[in-house]
């Protein structure tokens, strides 16, 4: 899922305030697993800012909320439409992608983040998430025992471990596992330490966002005619 | 009553609640302006509880469970300190002072103990002032009987 964190309050305040209506848009899918977003956050963060603005000599500033299932969906936000009307600006509790979304959505209307995207991660304990994929473009998954080098060897190397791997742990972080110890250590344990012999080639980068924004088509999916809407 | 500082109390059913009942059998004298508001247990507390009751402009709230280790539901005291932490956080970066907010820890059979939460908490109010939130005297009345009627309804609803 995608793992996000809230800004502080400050920052999101010095963002609205110069609005009078600000709807407040939560997202009911990763960020509300990830305890950034949703529902419960979106109510937190509503009595915060109000409570904020106030005290910043703002007290007139209307904050309302809400949450919807998905942002980064048009059909989703669609049950918005109405409601936006009455709103000078947006402030989304959704990832990058949903705030995107809705400024797609609502192009004469401003959209501000409340929280800061992190990565593309898992739930390692109650509280905690780690980073496991970067989006490459381009999954060499299988040839690295399941654990990606990319995303969890800090030099990103395809070829590991360097030098700076001291048991176990990275040279960057003395907390940080060492990516390729992971991957030595599963090799072992799947009988498969021979496959880390090969010398692997450099990575073809240009599946990445080096190349800019990414689309992915499914021609067999695609309904001709329609357009994002207006 | 507009003068003295306004604190709000949610206090857990098995012991903070029980105290309080107790200071007042035994006489104890606590400062009157605390509003108490019954918990199954303080792992029912929120934070967005916490952040609606400085919302409608109470200057301080008290947060009182078991002694830890002591939960009638094992960790819910735990988990109420944790989040009365975050809240704290968050009321610092609202511009409010964290002092107005603390959780405390005792036992049912501690009337006195109560008491003495309770002046400490009037006391550490009287010195920081109103909350700068603190709307019109009568519609403060209104907001905590509107508290104490929805804390009273969601114990209602857990009896279910």
């Amino acid at each position: 899922m995608i793992v996000a964190d809230r800004k502080k309050i400050p920052e999101i305040r010095d963002m609205i305030q110069r609005h009078d209506r600000v709807l407040l848009v939560g997202c009911g899918t990763c960020v509300t697993v990830c305890l950034a977003g949703g529902e419960r956050e979106v109510g937190i963060l509503g009595a915060a800012l109000r409570m904020s603005l106030k005290l910043a000599g703002r007290p007139g500033v209307v904050v309302d909320e809400c949450t919807i299932e998905r942002q980064c969906e048009d059909a989703f936000i669609d049950i918005l439409a109405l409601r936006a009307r009455e709103y000078d600006a947006i402030c989304s509790l959704g990832c990058g992608a949903g705030v995107q979304a809705l400024a797609e959505r609502f192009p004469k209307m401003p959209v501000y983040p409340g929280l800061n995207t992190q990565f593309m991660g898992i739930l390692e304990s109650q509280g905690v998430w780690t980073e496991k994929c970067s989006g490459c473009g381009n999954c060499r998954l299988g040839e690295f025992m399941g654990i990606c080098p990319i995303t969890r060897c800090a030099k990103r190397l395809l070829n590991g471990p360097c030098g700076g791997s001291r048991d176990g742990k990275c040279e960057v972080n003395a907390d940080m596992d060492c990516g390729w110890q992971l991957i030595a250590d599963r090799a072992e344990a799947l009988g498969t330490v021979d496959r880390l012999q090969t010398i692997v080639p450099p990575n073809d980068w240009s599946t990445g966002l080096d190349g800019g924004p990414r689309k992915v088509v499914r021609e067999d999916q695609c309904i001709a005619g329609l357009g994002p809407k207006a | 009553m507009d003068d003295e500082p306004l604190i709000l109390a949610f206090c857990c059913h098995y012991c903070a609640y029980a105290a309080a009942d107790l200071a007042g059998s035994m006489r104890l004298q606590y400062p009157n302006n605390v509003r108490i508001l019954r918990l199954p247990c303080t792992g029912k507390l929120e934070v967005n509880y916490l952040m609606a009751a400085f919302e409608r402009g109470v200057d301080g709230v008290i947060v009182a469970g078991c002694l830890e280790g002591g939960c009638h539901y094992l960790e819910g005291n735990l988990r109420a300190k944790k989040r009365v932490g975050r809240a704290r956080q968050l009321l610092a970066e609202i511009g409010l002072e964290p002092e107005r907010l603390e959780m405390f820890n005792l036992s049912s059979a501690d009337g006195p103990r109560f008491a003495e939460i309770v002046t400490t908490m009037a006391e550490r109010l009287k010195r920081l002032g109103k909350s700068p939130l603190r709307p019109d005297p009568d519609r403060l009345q209104q907001n905590v009987q509107e508290m104490s009627r929805q804390a009273e309804a969601l114990l209602a609803g857990d009896k279910r």
